[in-house]
This record gives C-alpha cells, sequence and structure tokens, in this order.
C-alpha cells in the first residue's frame, strides 16, 4: 500500500505542455531521487487547472502551494526547500497566494475561491489517465446508479427536472432532447458528443477531455441507456492531439473494467463507443453537419426538421450533447436534479464554463454560478485590465457572438441576458477588448473567420458573408461611404433570415453588433476615414514629429527607404511609399514618431 | 468489474491515495523538517504518522510539514492544530510516540501530557 505525504501536481494540459511542463515529472523525481524522496511524496500529472495565464503551474498537497511559470531552474528549489524541509518557496508561488506574507492553499485564492467547479471538477486534481482516480472521486457511481436502481425514465426525468441546458451555444433543455431521442420508434439509436469546439480562443471542452475524459464515457453511457442506444461516437476536431489521446487511453482502460462493452455491471446494459476525428471544418460543429461527417459525407448541414433527435446519424434517433453538457450528467444524477437547479438563475440553472481571453490579466478557464455578472467574472476572478487600460468590451459567444459594453457589466449571466443585449451565451468564449482595440477590425476578423468555414452549401451564407467581409474591407482600408454602412447591415439581417445553418445565421452578428455600440467607430472610419483605436493600418499615418534629433537611425532600419532626412536634421515619411512597418517606431530612440 | 461492489470498493482503495488532494477539514498534524528537525530524526516520525493514519483510515487529518519551529533543542516537534487552531506542542517524538499521537490525540480526543514541554 503506497503511502505518500505529499502530492505534487503537474498541469499536464495543452497550456502548460506547451510551455514545457511534460519534462517536470522526470525531472522531478530526479532531483527527489537524490534525497530519497520518492517513496514519500507522489508526482501526478492532472489535466489544466484553468489559471492558464499562470502556467506552468504545479501544485504541492497537502499545504496546497500554488507555484506558478515554473520553469526547468526552479524544480531543484522546490524540491530541496519545500519537498523534504517543509519550506514553501515564497518567491516562486503565484502572487494571489501570498498575503504579507502568509501563504494561501490554492483553493483559496481569488481566481479559485470564487467559481464552482461542477464540469470541472476534476480538472487539475486527478491523473486524468488513471481510471483509479477518476473512480476515487465517485467516477462511475452515477452510471452504477442509472443502471441498477433508477428506470429509464427516471434518468431522464432527473435531467429534465435540472433544468441543464445545452451548453454547446443553443441553450435547449437537454431532458427535452433526451425526450424526443427516448419516444422516437427505432431499433438502432446513438448518442454523440459533439467535440469539435470550433470556436476561436474556446477552450472549455479541451480542458474537460484533457482533464477529465471519463466523464464524457459515463454520460455518454448514461444518456445511452437513457434514450435506448448501444453506440456512441464521440466527434473530437483533429486539432486536440492530447485530449484525442487521453480520450483514447481512457476508453481502453473503462473496457479493461467492464465499463464499456457489453453486460455492464452485469445489467445486460451494452454500450460501445467510437471516436471520430474532426478535419478542420467549423461547419462541422453545427449538429447536421456532424452527424453527415460521422456517416463519412461532406460535412454540410441539412435542413431541420427532422432534428437529430428523430432523425441522426445514419437517419437513427440520435442525443448529440456537447462535452460540458455531458460533464454535469454524473453529478445531476448522483446529487440530484434539486442540487443543480438551486444554482444559477431561473432560466439558466447550474453553472457555466468560461475561456476567459483578450485584454485580461488572468487567461484562462472559469466555471461560475450562473447569475453571476460579467463584471465579478472579469474584474474579479479575470483580474482586471492589464497595463491600466480602459475596458472597452466583452466578446461573448466567438464568431456567432456580440459585444457587450461597459453600461452592461452588471449584467447577471445567463442564456436569454445575454441574447437581450444582442449576443449570446455560445459555447462559452469571452474575449475582453480594451481602448486599443478597433470594433471594426474585431467585426472584421469574426467575419474573415466565417467566410473561410462557410461551407458552401447555402447562397445567402456563401456569398452574402463574402460581401459583408469586402465591405468591412473597404472601409478599414478608408475606402468606404455611409452607403456601405446601410448596405452592410440591411445585407446582415437577411444573411440572418436566410441562411440554412447556424453558421450563416449568427455570422454577422459580431457586425450587427459593433454596428449597434460602436457605430460612431464605422462613421469615423468612413467619413473621417480615421481608426480611432488605432488598429486599421490603412487609414493610419505615422509621422515623425519636431521632437526629431536627426540621429538618421529610422531611416537605416526602414525596409522600404521611405524616410528622408540629414545627420541632426528633420526627418520625413514618404506616406505614399511607408508600408507601416513600425520598425522606425521600435527604432526610435528618443520616441518621436507617432501612429495616428 | 463485474458489479457495483466491485465499483464501491475500487473507489474507497483509490481514494484513501488521492484525498490528500483538495480541501480538508479535521485536525492538522504539524512535524517541524528543518535542519534541526531533520537532523533530529523527523523523517522517521513523519513516516510513520503518515503510516498509522493511513492505516487507520483516517480520512480527515491532515500532515504537513514546516520549518524551523524556534526551539532546537527540543527537535523533533509535532503540533497539532484542532479544527479551532489551537495549537498543542509534542516535543522529542519518536516513531513510537507519534503512533500513540495518532491514536489518543487524533482518534480519541485526548492530549498526551507526558509528551509535551515539561516545565
Amino acid at each position: 500500500m503506497e503511502l505518500y505525504r505529499s502530492h505534487v501536481l503537474i498541469c499536464g494540459g495543452t497550456g502548460c505542455s506547451s510551455s514545457g511542463s511534460l519534462t517536470f515529472e522526470d525531472k522531478f523525481a530526479a532531483a527527489m531521487e537524490k534525497h530519497d524522496l520518492n517513496k514519500e511524496v507522489k508526482l501526478v500529472k492532472t489535466g489544466c487547472f484553468g489559471l492558464c495565464e499562470a502556467g506552468p503551474i504545479v501544485v504541492v498537497y497537502p499545504e496546497g502551494s500554488f507555484y506558478s511559470r515554473v520553469e526547468d531552474k526552479d524544480i531543484e528549489r522546490i524540491v530541496d526547500e519545500h519537498l523534504l524541509k517543509g519550506r514553501i518557496v515564497k518567491d516562486l508561488l503565484h502572487a494571489s497566494s501570498i498575503d504579507e506574507d502568509q501563504t494561501k492553499s490554492i483553493n483559496d485564492v481569488e481566481f479559485f475561491a470564487k467559481q464552482e467547479r461542477v464540469a470541472l471538477k476534476n480538472c487539475g486534481i486527478i491523473n486524468p489517465e488513471k481510471i483509479e482516480e477518476y473512480v476515487a472521486f465517485d467516477g462511475y457511481k452515477a452510471l452504477g446508479q442509472a443502471l441498477t436502481e433508477m428506470t429509464r425514465e427516471e434518468v431522464i426525468e432527473v435531467v429534465k427536472a435540472s433544468g441543464l441546458r445545452g451548453r454547446g451555444g443553443g441553450g435547449f433543455p437537454t431532458g427535452l432532447k433526451w425526450t424526443f431521442a427516448y419516444n422516437a420508434e427505432s431499433d438502432k439509436k446513438y448518442v454523440a458528443c459533439n467535440a469539435d469546439e470550433g470556436d476561436p480562443g474556446a477552450f472549455m471542452d479541451r480542458s474537460v477531455l484533457e482533464g477529465d475524459p471519463h466523464v464524457i464515457i459515463e454520460a455518454m453511457a448514461i444518456a445511452a441507456y437513457a434514450i435506448g442506444a448501444d453506440e456512441g461516437y464521440v466527434y473530437i476536431r483533429a486539432e486536440y492531439p492530447i485530449a484525442v489521446e487521453r480520450l483514447e487511453i481512457a476508453i481502453e482502460q473503462a473496457k479493461e473494467m467492464g465499463l464499456l462493452g457489453e453486460d455492464i455491471f452485469g445489467t445486460g446494459f451494452n454500450f460501445d463507443l467510437k471516436i471520430k476525428l474532426g478535419a478542420g471544418a467549423f461547419v462541422c460543429g453545427e449538429e447536421t453537419a456532424l452527424i453527415a461527417s460521422i456517416e463519412g459525407e461532406r460535412g454540410m448541414p441539412r435542413p431541420r426538421p427532422p432534428f437529430p433527435a428523430n432523425k441522426g446519424i445514419f437517419g437513427q434517433p440520435t442525443v448529440l450533447n456537447n462535452v460540458e453538457t455531458y460533464a454535469n450528467i454524473p453529478q445531476i444524477i448522483l446529487k440530484g436534479a434539486e442540487w443543480f437547479a438551486n444554482i444559477g438563475t431561473e432560466r439558466s440553472k447550474g453553472t457555466k464554463v468560461f475561456a476567459l481571453g483578450g485584454k485580461i490579466n488572468n487567461t484562462g478557464l472559469v466555471e461560475v454560478p450562473m447569475g453571476m455578472t460579467l463584471r465579478e467574472v472579469i474584474y474579479d476572478i479575470g483580474g482586471g485590465i492589464p497595463n491600466g487600460k480602459a475596458f472597452k468590451a466583452v466578446q461573448t459567444g466567438g464568431p456567432s457572438g456580440g459585444c457587450i459594453t461597459a453600461d452592461y457589466l452588471d449584467t447577471e449571466i445567463d442564456y436569454d441576458n445575454l441574447i437581450e443585449l444582442g449576443s449570446m451565451m455560445g459555447s462559452g468564449g469571452m474575449i475582453v477588448m480594451d481602448e486599443d482595440n478597433c470594433m471594426v477590425d474585431v467585426a472584421r476578423f469574426f467575419l474573415d473567420f466565417t467566410v473561410d468555414e462557410s461551407c458552401g452549401k447555402c447562397t445567402p451564407c456563401r456569398e452574402g458573408t463574402k460581401r459583408m467581409l469586402e465591405m468591412l474591407d473597404k472601409i478599414c482600408e478608408g475606402k468606404g461611404t455611409m452607403a456601405d454602412i446601410d448596405a452592410l447591415e440591411s445585407l446582415a439581417y437577411t444573411i440572418k433570415d436566410a441562411s440554412l445553418c447556424g453558421l450563416g445565421q449568427t455570422a454577422p452578428n459580431p457586425v450587427l453588433s459593433t454596428l449597434q455600440y460602436f457605430r460612431d467607430e464605422y462613421i469615423a472610419h468612413v467619413e473621417d476615414k480615421t481608426c480611432p483605436a488605432g488598429v486599421c493600418k490603412d487609414l493610419l499615418a505615422i509621422t515623425i514629429t519636431d521632437k526629431c534629433i536627426g540621429c538618421t537611425m529610422c531611416k537605416t532600419v526602414c525596409p522600404v527607404n521611405c524616410i528622408s532626412g540629414e545627420k541632426k536634421g528633420q526627418h520625413i515619411i514618404d506616406q505614399d511609399a511607408c508600408i507601416k512597418c513600425e520598425a522606425c517606431i521600435s527604432k526610435c530612440p528618443v520616441k518621436c514618431i507617432v501612429k495616428k | 468489474m463485474k458489479s457495483l461492489a466491485d465499483l464501491a470498493k475500487l473507489r474507497e482503495d483509490a481514494l484513501k491515495k488521492v484525498n490528500i488532494r483538495g480541501e480538508r477539514k479535521g485536525k492538522r498534524v504539524v512535524v517541524g523538517m528543518a535542519t534541526c528537525g531533520i537532523a533530529a530524526g523527523a523523517r522517521p516520525v513523519l513516516n510513520a504518522l503518515v503510516e498509522e493514519v493511513s492505516k487507520r483510515n483516517l480520512l480527515d487529518v491532515e500532515i504537513a510539514q514546516t520549518g524551523c519551529i524556534g526551539v532546537c533543542r527540543l527537535e523533533p516537534i509535532v503540533e497539532v492544530y484542532d479544527e479551532n487552531n489551537e495549537k498543542v506542542t509534542y516535543v522529542h517524538v519518536t516513531p513510537e510516540m507519534a503512533k500513540k499521537i495518532i491514536v489518543d490525540h487524533i482518534v480519541n480526543g485526548q492530549v498526551v501530557a507526558e509528551y509535551l514541554i515539561q516545565e
């Protein structure tokens, strides 16, 4: 029986891994070997802790010491000082865990203390590649309970009563979806998991799959039991290699333990799970396109009705739910519908995982109860805007969502409130923007993405988004007119109304939302031919002010030789030749070159 | 894994190995592990504490280490904090005494008077 007095948890999520954390386990072991500590201290590679900005993260229990930005050279010190001598290495701790010389456990720092981790319960705590650790924290208990103590109808009833709504963005009541599939008559049904997560900047699902893959397996088995399916697919994007690998290992281990396959828990229930890799198409996150892709067809959406619950994979009734939706299921079964329904707001129950990105101090993943305000998430948990810049807007919902301005920061986050503001919850991406972001450029960025990802099946999306992008390009290049703004707006509404699937129906949202709250920026681009935020290069002039000392450094570094001037004399940039590369600005020793 | 009972057994065994992670309620046992402590033999004491807690399946006890407590001549020192953070200090602790501390103080709530600092 292994007796470890201390556990060292090393984050193995994608963020920390790409900063070298995967080599830490071996390096810690080597350093510990010198003091013969390997029998007393256990090294554990976990999934994503969530505070990605602070990575690579190492947490030492039982103290809960929160070491951040750990580098190879720090490992020896942590081993010698903390593991051997019990002296926490304060200068390696995350700033939020030190309070006037007192150190706090990671669970008490503000970033984590304000969260309520339901879907992310095990992330950062367990080793995702060890099924025993999942089981230790009540893993597969819900499946056992459902199969042996509950009828299929009771399972669906609990999910319905919990009020769980789809976390992929649609917010459709999960229990209702399962009911439709349950009622559909067929001797072959499927369950599927949408792990395509195409929104730029979103990594909620990735973290769950990397940090707690078994929760998906368990939840899908429960769903399969409920609706009467015996086969499941996890459609996971190929750009998530770590998640794919961990899921493969998890499925293998579950099969070995008889938790997947035939006669699970001796109840006669069979369930098999397969992985289907995506191939880089955002549109395959749309449910009917995803199903087409699983069937081996080109990923293009189909008209609905019929909905997948009635006619899904290979024409059979299918429940297709998002990763985060599934991640809530086992706990709902174990703790009951009322427990879940007590968290959140009237119409949006439970918690939501958000990927905080953009201009924010604590970039990472947070899970908060529905109803927490945007202000609390961005400032209390997210740590506010870096470099003392002013908050401008927060974009929620990725390329399908819209911007929310400072006036609405006290809005309680829930599905319906965000829609009322012209945005949407989406899958949970939350990108914060400050005074240096150009909102027209933001709209163009998202539209550029959707134009690339449009599958081409329906005209409004295929042609319409491209025309919108062309108009935005024109505006950002200083060639736009007021008529363009009107055309942009009216085209946006048309595309929303007439597109076949969610991609086209929501692609215009960033444009409409920025037009609603930041129309003045559009007008500035068009009438004054300026970019107030200083982003759109074609609208900026780089000029050398009269503080020039004539050192000629800018002239030397200019790649297109467009700066003229003699030593000790005023230098001047030829605006027609300038390519706005800003090399001169970085080189100038007296900072006399400005961009406006 | 054929039955719920199998799962429950696996869960019980596995939980013992991981429950050091996360939040803890209950008593906190702190062992002085600075140079003075280690030189005086605190490592075997620490390991004895861990072993005893594990043997008795005590789930709400945290065993931690600390640096120099200050009275180096009395090392190995073991401090026990209760739920209200009231502290009791045991001195010159040996692995055998450590076991008794677990049994008497942690399990039965009785301070072992003869192991305290004697005036």
